[in-house]
């Protein structure tokens, strides 16, 4: 298909009014030596043909088993609501508000989604989304040397390996120490942290449920890290949000984390958001776009792009940072979905996830030659361990026709028989049933 | 009733929102230590209230589905359909990326299938020898190009501290270098609207890591000596860098990398029909020459006995700047998107959209100053500055085209043409709307000299009129305090 609407009458007009004999005429400004004579690609395919072929290329993948994975992608629900909102071409073909006045509905549902990240986090301000939650935990490591003009970035090895990663390699260029602290097992080692928190440290990042799920409280250290005039950076899951304290409550300089869990696929890991919140002193230091409220001029209300003189197209190297786009849709997907489930919905989402974790946990520990790893609360992701590999047990279960959870023998080094679990409302009191039995039937 | 009710101010106290799974397992809580204690104040609504909210907001919007949108440097393409019912597949939308964690690449080759596609016909495209499609965004495509520049020079033990940019770059290209440690060098445009070779021989050294050139650049013009800038930089082994935000000028024309580019990133939400979403998602694959492949990001893809395995990339790797597949779902739409284009397509496209900007150029020359002269590719830029002298800005003439059905061009960019007015027509427009669209600029035009106070007062069909940026900063209200 060419998309393109011109006749053969069009375009002798228009070549006649700039004053061309031929298409190629417009190509002059090329020169010649660096001309291709034609793409060796195939010619395109009409509409029916193109899904034809990217539907059986979807066949490829095997997607019809029940879900029991997380680590950052959860399989929770998504409105029929939010798919109908988000396709409207209304909000998919607008592009930046740049100009306000024929675009308040992008830049009204930003807000809305400042408002409701802020409420989530229980922080003071929230940009209007960022890449994904592993580049907004860079970002916020940027953001926490910027704001002490320290150099030394603790990060905790529980926040999640891949988030780890990228911030390693966004500060291995900038000469940023990155120290990874270890675990006292599976959860944070607070006395180590506190031995490495001095007047250097810019921020110690952390993950709270960790990635194994587990969750601590974090309010004295908080407190420590703050007396030595460091940053508390940690990264959330915005459905634990539901059960588990707010950060703003613990004190918490910047809230960041991933958004696919609020109304997105899960789609091999995007397309997804990022978001970034923090304290309203900070505001100036914060990456990426902010969305005000200000006066037209009559004195109506109207929403604007705001604090423009952080970002990249005003400052260029002086800038926050070189972050251009928001992942706007995906943050609209969010605030579409947050309204839907509402006040009290959001709570008993996040409770769904938590007694259904809880309830599966329990079953599995009835199985005798498995035991639960976990040496604190969970929210809704746990560790089993059994007397078979990781690959085995998984390989069998998927079989049975389940993504039991993650092998974690493929991540962390003395983790052979160790596999991580995630649930959520999605998974019916039938399915868990299903799990148990299917895991009982194999050990 | 104020304009602008929020859904906070439209919550109503103990409505019930989207009914959720049954609790069909023993309700239990955390223990209290740990366990939120007052719920997050988010809005009580009914699922056709949210809908009736959000459809309402939606009609606040220009786009481009309504609107012709000759927003200059961004692309604004029709976005054909086909590629959202493919990217809706549930084979696509539910797989889980910790499937590679689990080494289960039985389970994604349909995935992985297409990321190859895609991989390969950028590769065709621009002339590359490998793309990744890990970046998440144009302009984090640019730091992992800048990245895989510093690997490079380290690995050569070279000792660099600069990129140099032409003044007329996107402002990612000087924030980019500075993200990745290093200072910029701006370098002055000529007469013509190209970098000016003289000053760039002068301050190329082998102190320089890296050129990063857009092509064709912010004015819409090709640069004739673009091989020679690449020669000069090659001599000091500094890279050249091809900011592809443009690539919709020169597909099946001519290619970054037989030009003699190292290295490449492509914006898919403008070149390859992507949806811009009202800022976003992005997309930013990178393509590299044999230079810098050794230097690719983790993950990749192989193909192993004519089945798709994952290349965990270690050893020279700069490392994961992802954490798996970047935003995998728009990579999807955009191989869609040129698979049902095809090749042939790819060349119509460029060359319609070179056609319609040149006509726009030569509709308009006679009313705007016209900075640069000649033929022009995918877009032409305009000044407004002898209208300024009337007192009618490019801001003006933007604020007066919105009140028409239009969207504006892009203003004041770049930043080297005072009141810079840049058009992008993009192929997918017709003759009839272009017309249009000419017709209302030389309205404008006139408007200008006969009544320019007029201009202050548009927009007039919107609700609202001119933002007060000023207040916006002074009185800071960045969210709802419900």
């Amino acid at each position: 298909m060419p998309y393109t609407p011109h006749t053969k009458s069009d375009i002798k007009e228009m070549l006649d009014v700039i004053g061309l004999e031929k298409e190629t005429d417009l190509f002059s400004s090329v020169p010649s030596d660096l001309r291709v004579d034609h793409l060796h690609l195939a010619d395109g395919l009409d509409e029916f043909s193109t899904y034809s072929k990217f539907k059986n290329i979807s066949k490829k993948n095997d997607v019809d088993k029940i879900m029991f994975m997380g680590g950052g992608y959860y399989d929770h629900i998504v409105p029929s609501a939010v798919d109908a909102l988000a396709g409207r071409s209304e909000f998919y073909t607008a592009y930046t508000p740049y100009q306000a006045e024929a675009s308040q509905g992008t830049l009204q549902c930003l807000y809305e989604f400042q408002s409701l990240i802020c409420e989530l986090t229980g922080m003071d301000v929230a940009n209007a989304s960022m890449y994904d939650g592993a580049t907004a935990l860079a970002e916020s490591a940027l953001m926490a040397v910027r704001l002490t003009r320290r150099n030394k970035i603790l990060i905790d090895a529980g926040v999640n390996q891949t988030y780890i990663k990228v911030v390693q390699t966004y500060l291995k260029f900038r000469d940023i120490d990155v120290e990874v602290i270890q675990m006292d097992k599976d959860l944070t080692d607070f006395a180590a942290v506190e031995a490495k928190i001095d007047n250097t440290v810019a921020a110690y990042l952390f993950q709270n449920p960790n990635f194994f799920g587990n969750i601590q409280d974090f309010t004295s250290l908080v407190a420590k890290l703050h007396e030595s005039k460091a940053l508390a950076v940690m990264s959330a899951y915005p459905i634990a949000l539901g059960t588990i304290k707010d950060p703003g409550s613990l004190d918490v300089d910047i809230v960041c984390g991933d958004g696919q869990c609020l109304g997105n696929y899960i789609n091999f890991g995007g397309p997804t958001f990022g978001f970034m919140a923090t304290k309203q002193e900070d505001i100036r230091n914060l990456p990426g776009r902010i969305i005000g409220k200000t006066k037209d001029q009559d004195g109506k209300e109207m929403f604007v792009l705001t604090m423009q003189a952080r970002e990249q197209h005003i400052r260029r190297h002086r800038a926050t940072s070189n972050i251009c786009s928001n992942q706007n849709l995906l943050a609209l997907r969010a605030t579409m979905f947050m309204s839907l489930l509402g006040r009290d919905g959001f709570t008993q989402m996040s409770n769904l996830c938590f007694s259904k974790s809880e309830y599966l946990k329990a079953e599995l520990a009835k199985i005798p030659s498995l035991s639960i790893c976990n040496t604190a609360a969970t929210f809704n992701e746990f560790v089993i361990e059994t007397p078979l590999s990781a690959d085995v047990l998984l390989s069998n279960l998927s079989d049975a026709g389940f993504y039991a959870g993650i092998n974690l023998s493929n991540l962390y080094e003395n983790h052979e028989n160790k596999v991580m679990i995630s649930v959520t409302e999605k998974r019916s009191k039938e399915e868990l049933d299903a799990l148990v039995a299917a895991i009982g039937a194999i050990l | 009733m104020s304009v602008t009710q929020t859904i906070f101010d439209k919550s109503h106290e103990g409505r019930p929102g989207l009914a959720l799974p049954p609790m069909d397992v023993p309700s239990v809580t955390l223990d209290r230590t740990l366990v939120r204690n007052v719920k997050a104040k988010l809005p009580q609504m009914s699922e056709f209230d949210v809908i009736r909210h959000y459809t309402n907001l939606s009609n606040k919007n220009m786009s481009i589905d309504k609107n012709f949108y000759p927003l200059g440097s961004c692309t604004m393409k029709y976005n054909p359909k086909i590629t959202e019912r493919v990217a809706a597949l549930e084979g696509f939308t539910a797989l889980h990326p910790h499937l590679v964690t689990n080494n289960m690449t039985d389970a994604m080759q349909g995935t992985l299938e297409t990321i190859d596609m895609l991989e390969k016909t950028l590769c065709e495209v621009t002339g590359m020898d490998a793309f990744t499609t890990t970046p998440q965004a144009g302009a984090h495509g640019e730091m992992l190009g800048i990245m895989m520049i510093d690997a490079y020079h380290k690995s050569k033990g070279n000792k660099r501290k600069y990129v140099i940019v032409p003044d007329s770059s996107h402002g990612t290209n000087p924030a980019t270098a500075a993200m990745v440690g290093y200072e910029v060098i701006t370098i002055k445009s000529d007469a013509n609207g190209a970098m000016d070779f003289d000053e760039f021989k002068a301050k190329m050294s082998d102190e320089v890591a890296a050129v990063m050139l857009t092509v064709p650049n912010t004015l819409g013009m090709y640069n004739k000596k673009i091989k020679d800038i690449c020669e000069v930089a090659h001599s000091y082994d500094a890279m050249m860098y091809y900011d592809g935000a443009n690539m919709n000028a020169i597909m099946g024309v001519a290619k970054p990398g037989e030009i003699g580019f190292d290295v490449i990133h492509i914006n898919v939400h403008k070149t390859f029909a992507t949806p811009h979403g009202g800022g976003g998602p992005g997309s930013g694959p990178v393509g590299v020459n044999e230079k810098l492949k050794p230097f690719l990001p983790d993950l990749g893809i192989k193909k192993v006995d004519g089945k798709y395995e994952i290349d965990h990339r270690n050893g020279t790797s700069i490392g994961k700047i992802s954490p798996f597949f970047g935003q995998y779902g728009i990579s999807l739409r955009a191989i869609t998107y040129m698979t049902s284009l095809g090749g042939n397509g790819m060349y119509n496209a460029s060359t319609k959209a070179v056609l319609n900007a040149n006509y726009i150029r030569v509709r308009l020359r006679d009313y705007f100053d016209v900075p640069f002269d000649g033929l022009c590719m995918h877009e032409c830029v305009f000044s407004a500055k002898t209208l300024a002298k009337n007192g009618v800005t490019a801001m003006d003439i933007a604020k007066y085209l919105i009140d028409f059905g239009m969207h504006a061009p892009t203003v004041y960019f770049p930043l080297i043409v005072k009141e810079a007015i840049m058009i992008e027509p993009t192929e997918t427009e017709n003759k009839e709307t272009i017309d249009i669209f000419c017709d209302r600029m030389i309205k404008a035009v006139e408007l200008a000299r006969k009544d320019p106070a007029a201009f202050k007062a548009y927009p007039k069909t919107w609700g609202v009129s001119r933002p007060d940026d000023t207040l916006a900063i002074k009185e800071l209200n960045v969210r709802s305090t419900h």
